[in-house]
C-alpha cells in the first residue's frame, strides 16, 4: 500500500480503491456507481492541482491562516449558553434528555 | 418604479421624514417578492411576519427618535441560507440540514437587527456555499435577472439576485473564493468580500474557516459601506476576529481617485478574458485614468499555482467542517440504520449533494497520511507566496484592479458537468481569499447585455481603498440604477 501511494504521489493520480477508502473513511456512504464517477471526476482534480509540484516552495513557511492573532481568548466568566432542551431541539432521535443513535458494531 | 429603487440613504431620510413607513416599505418588498421571486428563485423562504413586527418596530422607533434612527432602521435585508437566524430554518442549501431551526442568530444578524433592519427572509445559495454558479443548491435554481437562461453565479446566489430585482436594499452573503464577488458581477451589483476577520464569522455555517469571510450586497457602493460599517467590528464569540478601528468606508468615499496608485495583474488580464469582459475592463482603466488615477502594471507571479492551492486548502477544511454534519444534532437524521456507522454513513448519503461529497472527498485524501505533505502543507505555502505576491504589489499600489470574471454569467448546465471548468470560475477572485485581503465587485459595464464587474482589491485591511475608486467608477459609469428586464415565470 505505502508502495502504491508514492506511486500515486508522484505521478498526480488516484486509484478507484484510494477513492473507496478514504470516502468510506468521510463515512459518505457511496455506491459502486456513484464511487466511480467520483473517482473518474477526482482523477482530473487530483491532476490538475498537481500542478502545485512544480511551484518553488523552497523559502517559505506554511500559512494556516492569515493575520497575526495569537491565542485569543476571552474573560474565564461563566456566561449563559444554550439549555439542554434548545440543544436536543433539533435532533430527530433523542431520549429522555440525550441524544439516541444505534450502537458501534 | 419602486421605493427599493432607492439607495439606502435616500430610503432612510424618507423614514426619518415619516414621508413612508417602514410598515409599507416591507409590504411593498414582501409583495415584490412574491410576485417576481417565481421567475428567478432567489428566496428559499420568506418571513413576512418577523418582517412586519420588525418594520412595526422601526415606525415605533423612527417616530420617537427620527434624528437619531441608525440609518438602516426600518431597511429591508435578506440574508444568504448559511447565515443563522434564530428561530427561521437555515439549510445552507443542503438537504443535510432540512428543518434546522437555529437556536441563536449569527453576531452579524444580531447587529443588523439591533440597528432596527427589516428581515425579509432567507436567500438560496450553493449546497454549503461550495460552487460559483449557485447550481449546486439542493432546493432550487436561482436565474440570472439578466438572461433567465444564464446562472446567477455563486455561491451567494440568491443574495447578489435579490438586490438586483430589488426585492431587499441589502442582503449578505460569504466569500469563501469569490462567492460574493462573482455573483455580484454576474448580476449587475455590488459585492464586498471584506478582510479576513473584519467581520465576526460567529453563527456562519463554516465551509472553509481560514478563507470564510461575510459580506454585503448591495445597489449601491455607498450602501456597501454603511452596511459593512454596520456588521464589521471585534465580537468576542469569534477568535479570528481583528481589533481593528471600523471607520474611513465613509469618509473616504467621494474623495474620488486623484493620485490614487493602481496596479493591473499582468496574470490577470491574460488569463484568457472572454472579449466582451476585456472591452469593459479597458473602458474602466481609461475611465479612472482620466479621473486621475495613476494606473501601472503589477506582477503577481504565484498566480498560475493559486486555484490549485486553493482547491487544496478549502476541501481539507471542508472535510473537516462538514464532519459534524452526521445526522445525530440536527438534520432528517438516519431512519432505519441499524449501527452507529450505517446512521453516519446514512445521513450523509441522503444529505449531501455530488459538489460536497467531491470535496470532503478530495479534502480527506489531501489530508491523508501520505498525501499531507504533497498537497496540503505544500498548498499552504504556496499561500504563503500568494500573500507575498499581493504584499510586494500593494507596496508599489493602492489598490489592484481587474475583471472579477474572466466571462460574463454563463449557461445553466454549461459547467456542472465538469468541476475543473466550474473552478476556474473563481481564478481572478480567490487569491484575495487566500491572502486574506479585502476586496470588491462593482458594475463596470455590459458585454452582450450582460453585466461585468470590476474588481478592486486592496490591502490587508484597506477596504477603504476598495470602495473609493468603485466609488469613483460607480458616479462615473451611472449604471448603478438600472434594473433587469421583468422575466418571465417559467412554466
Amino acid at each position: 500500500m505505502a508502495e502504491e501511494r508514492t506511486t500515486a504521489t508522484s505521478s498526480g493520480s488516484i486509484a478507484l480503491s484510494e477513492v473507496a477508502h478514504v470516502s468510506s473513511l468521510a463515512r459518505l456512504g457511496l455506491t459502486e456507481s456513484e464511487l466511480e464517477t467520483l473517482a473518474a471526476q477526482l482523477q482530473l482534480i487530483v491532476a490538475a492541482v498537481g500542478k502545485l509540484s512544480a511551484a518553488d516552495i523552497s523559502s517559505v513557511e506554511a500559512t494556516a491562516q492569515v493575520g497575526d492573532l495569537r491565542n485569543v481568548t476571552r474573560a474565564d466568566v461563566v456566561a449563559p449558553g444554550l439549555s439542554q432542551e434548545q440543544a436536543l431541539a433539533n435532533s430527530a432521535s433523542k431520549e429522555a434528555g440525550f441524544f439516541r443513535v444505534p450502537a458501534i458494531q | 418604479m419602486t421605493l427599493l429603487e432607492e439607495p439606502i440613504r435616500e430610503l432612510g431620510q424618507r423614514l426619518r421624514d415619516r414621508e413612508i413607513s417602514a410598515v409599507e416599505l416591507a409590504r411593498e418588498a414582501l409583495s415584490r417578492a412574491e410576485e417576481l421571486d417565481p421567475a428567478v428563485g432567489a428566496f428559499l423562504r420568506t418571513t413576512p411576519e418577523l418582517a412586519l413586527r420588525a418594520a412595526e418596530n422601526a415606525d415605533r422607533r423612527l417616530s420617537e427618535e427620527p434624528t437619531g434612527a441608525p440609518a438602516l432602521c426600518g431597511i429591508p435585508v435578506a440574508y444568504k441560507d448559511v447565515i443563522c437566524t434564530e428561530g427561521v430554518e437555515t439549510t445552507a442549501g443542503s438537504k443535510i440540514l432540512r428543518g434546522f431551526v437555529p437556536p441563536y442568530s449569527a453576531t452579524v444578524v444580531e447587529r443588523l437587527s439591533a440597528l432596527g433592519v427589516v428581515p425579509l427572509g432567507k436567500l438560496n445559495c450553493d449546497e454549503f456555499a461550495m460552487g460559483s454558479s449557485n447550481e449546486n443548491s439542493a432546493y432550487q435554481l436561482t436565474r440570472n435577472p439578466w438572461a433567465p437562461d444564464r446562472v446567477a453565479g455563486g455561491s451567494s446566489g440568491g443574495s447578489a439576485v435579490a438586490v438586483a430585482e430589488r426585492f431587499a436594499c441589502a442582503t449578505l452573503g460569504s466569500d469563501t473564493g469569490g462567492s460574493i464577488r462573482l455573483p455580484a458581477s454576474f448580476s449587475g451589483v455590488v459585492g464586498v468580500k471584506p478582510t479576513y476577520g473584519r467581520v465576526s464569522r460567529f453563527g456562519l455555517i463554516a465551509f472553509a474557516s481560514s478563507l470564510d469571510q461575510i459580506g454585503p450586497l448591495t445597489k449601491t457602493v455607498e450602501d456597501a459601506a454603511i452596511v459593512l460599517t454596520a456588521i464589521a467590528g471585534q465580537d468576542p464569540k469569534d477568535s479570528t476576529n481583528v481589533a481593528a478601528p471600523v471607520n474611513g468606508f465613509l469618509d473616504d468615499l467621494h474623495r474620488g481617485v486623484g493620485g490614487l496608485r493602481l496596479g493591473i495583474p499582468r496574470e490577470y488580464v491574460e488569463s484568457g478574458l472572454e472579449p466582451g469582459v476585456k472591452a469593459v475592463f479597458e473602458q474602466s482603466v481609461q475611465t479612472l485614468e482620466r479621473l486621475g488615477a495613476l494606473v501601472e502594471e503589477v506582477r503577481l507571479p504565484t498566480t498560475e499555482y493559486a486555484l490549485a492551492a486553493y482547491y487544496v486548502i478549502a476541501p481539507a477544511e471542508v472535510s473537516s467542517n462538514l464532519a459534524r454534519m452526521d445526522g445525530v444534532r440536527f438534520g432528517p437524521g438516519f431512519p432505519g440504520a441499524s449501527s452507529l456507522r450505517e446512521a453516519y454513513e446514512t445521513a450523509r448519503h441522503e444529505g449531501f449533494g455530488p459538489e460536497v461529497r467531491r470535496r470532503v472527498t478530495l479534502g480527506t485524501y489531501a489530508l491523508s497520511s501520505g498525501y499531507y505533505d504533497a498537497y496540503y502543507l505544500r498548498a499552504q505555502k504556496v499561500r504563503t507566496l500568494v500573500a507575498q505576491d499581493f504584499e510586494r504589489a500593494f507596496s508599489k499600489v493602492d489598490a489592484i484592479i481587474s475583471p472579477t470574471a474572466p466571462t460574463p454569467a454563463f449557461r445553466l448546465g454549461e459547467r456542472t458537468a465538469d468541476p475543473l471548468a466550474m473552478y476556474a470560475t473563481d481564478v481572478l477572485t480567490l487569491p484575495a481569499n487566500l491572502a486574506g485581503i479585502s476586496g470588491i465587485s462593482v458594475p463596470a459595464g455590459f458585454a452582450e447585455g450582460l453585466p461585468v464587474g470590476l474588481q478592486v482589491l486592496g490591502p490587508y485591511l484597506g477596504e477603504a481603498a476598495c470602495f473609493r475608486v468603485a466609488q469613483a467608477l460607480e458616479t462615473e459609469v451611472g449604471i448603478w440604477d438600472r434594473m433587469p428586464p421583468p422575466a418571465a415565470v417559467p412554466a
